[in-house]
């Protein structure tokens, strides 16, 4: 039946793309996974979101929805039974709100360290990120309420939020040498963490540290003197530059 | 402020994040009180409900602080949800609505600031993208009444405000919104004969005046 067709197009090593397979997962939708080749749009991927041409999209009845977390709304708001944000809606609205900053603050400052131009930024940028952290366990430890997840004692819009950059903090962590996710700083996160991606809607989903490490390493064998020769300011290389990076 | 009832605002004048809060709080009929924010002085009850990026909007409902304007407006349509629904009730709508409501989020403000900030190639470039984003826009209004179809919605509230802006891009990038995107300008009017609109837009010769404050500050001439 085309209303129960559902497809994702999406890569493995994309932290965006592992949200709605989360959200999937967690409501017992069965999906064919497309996987895009890497450096490479499918025809498919451009018609379906043609204002962005990014993963992931999910095609429901040959219907394209396209951002992440507009998917996982969507995912949420179509399929009954695991409820992925909470019914109240003042804590939606704390759910959104924290999706948002994880979008638009928390990740830009991670993948900022590596484009940092001084010392002095670079340190900014990484203050950056552990301030978030902070801010983060103590979400955690106010909505969680001893619970092992933000949503409580299921997976919620936060967990699925954060939780999707895990395998990249991981990696970043592994070639870099710093340690984001640290027990002194932030107990509560590294608690979750390790739930989180032990969770059965979450492990088939998140990609190997050791894989995403030797993918870092693959593009930046690859595309090192490539990316030297561009502006920093494109934004299809700036992802690739943070890899490269570390 | 935790056992107060009652809807507060935190918010700026001409800010059209907080005139986004505004419309939907008018368009639910929702008593409130309006809090003016010095921005270059930001006050204690600001930094105390928006901690984590200082800014307005803030809605302060019994005490309890809701930040992001696009998230204080889906708050005010759950919260009061008997009135004017502002997004559609199918899924698949809905997130047809905050996919081009977040799209507004992610270029207009920012193609508008470059516009104003910025001289040359920057201003050139600022300038092609805006065009651009209001002609995506466009297409998604086709020949609607509004982005929510017969119904003022979600999309509507999210772009209306920057209306009140399009003269100061004009006037910084000297193009003409008119020519590049008439329906726009066609729904923008449609919109400001709603009264939550009319009664909340600043003038655009107003917005105009405070870009050129702007600009002097950032020594831009």
């Amino acid at each position: 039946m085309a209303s129960d067709d559902v497809k994702l197009i999406g890569a493995w090593a994309s932290p965006y793309v592992m949200r709605p397979r989360i959200a999937l997962n967690l409501k017992g939708v069965e999906y064919e996974f497309l996987e895009e080749k890497f450096g490479s749009k499918s025809e498919l991927l451009l018609k379906s979101n043609p204002v962005y041409k990014k993963i992931p999209v999910l095609l429901h009845g040959g219907k394209p929805i396209c951002e992440s977390l507009i998917i996982v709304q969507y995912i949420d708001e179509a399929w009954s039974g695991h409820s992925i944000l909470p019914s109240d809606p003042y804590h939606r609205a704390v759910a959104r709100f924290w999706g948002h900053y994880i979008d638009d603050k928390w990740f830009p400052a991670l993948t900022g360290i590596s484009r940092a131009p001084t010392d002095e930024a670079k340190k900014e940028a990484i203050e950056q990120v552990f301030a978030g952290l902070k801010f983060l366990e103590e979400v955690l430890e106010k909505s969680g309420a001893g619970k092992p997840f933000f949503g409580g004692d299921t997976i919620g819009y936060i967990d699925i939020a954060l939780g999707s950059h895990l395998g990249w903090l991981r990696a970043t962590e592994k070639l870099s040498g710093l340690t984001y996710l640290d027990e002194s700083k932030t107990p509560l996160l590294v608690c979750w963490a390790e739930k989180f991606s032990a969770h059965e809607a979450v492990k088939c989903a998140m990609p190997e540290t050791d894989k995403l490490v030797e993918f870092a390493q693959m593009l930046k064998a690859k595309f090192s003197a490539y990316i030297d020769a561009l502006s920093p300011s494109i934004t299809l290389f700036s992802s690739l530059n943070y890899i490269c990076s570390l | 402020m935790a056992g107060e009832k009652g809807v507060v605002l935190l918010d700026f004048w001409v800010s059209p994040f907080g005139q986004r809060v505004r419309i939907a709080l008018q368009e639910k009929c929702v008593e409130y009180e309006y809090k003016e924010q010095d921005l270059a002085n930001k006050s204690e009850l600001l930094l105390k409900y928006n901690p984590v990026h200082k800014k307005i909007p803030v809605l302060v409902h019994d005490g309890k602080p809701v930040c992001e304007s696009l998230v204080i407006v889906q708050y005010i349509d759950e919260f009061w949800s008997h009135k004017s629904p502002l997004l559609p009730s199918d899924p698949y709508c809905r997130a047809n609505a905050r996919f081009w409501a977040d799209f507004i989020d992610k270029k207009i403000y920012d193609c508008g600031t470059r516009l104003w900030k910025l001289k040359g190639e920057g201003k050139e470039e600022a300038k092609k993208e805006m065009i651009e984003a209001l002609k995506l826009l466009e297409g998604e209004l086709g020949e609607k009444k509004y982005f929510g179809g017969e119904s003022f919605g979600f999309v509507d509230v999210a772009l209306v405000p920057f209306v009140s802006w399009f003269y100061a891009y004009e006037t910084c990038g000297n193009f003409s919104v008119e020519k590049e995107c008439p329906k726009i300008v066609a729904w923008g009017k449609r919109c400001m004969e709603r009264e939550s609109v009319s009664k909340t837009l600043e003038d655009p010769k107003k917005v105009y005046e405070f870009v050129l404050v702007l600009k002097k500050r950032f020594g831009v001439e």
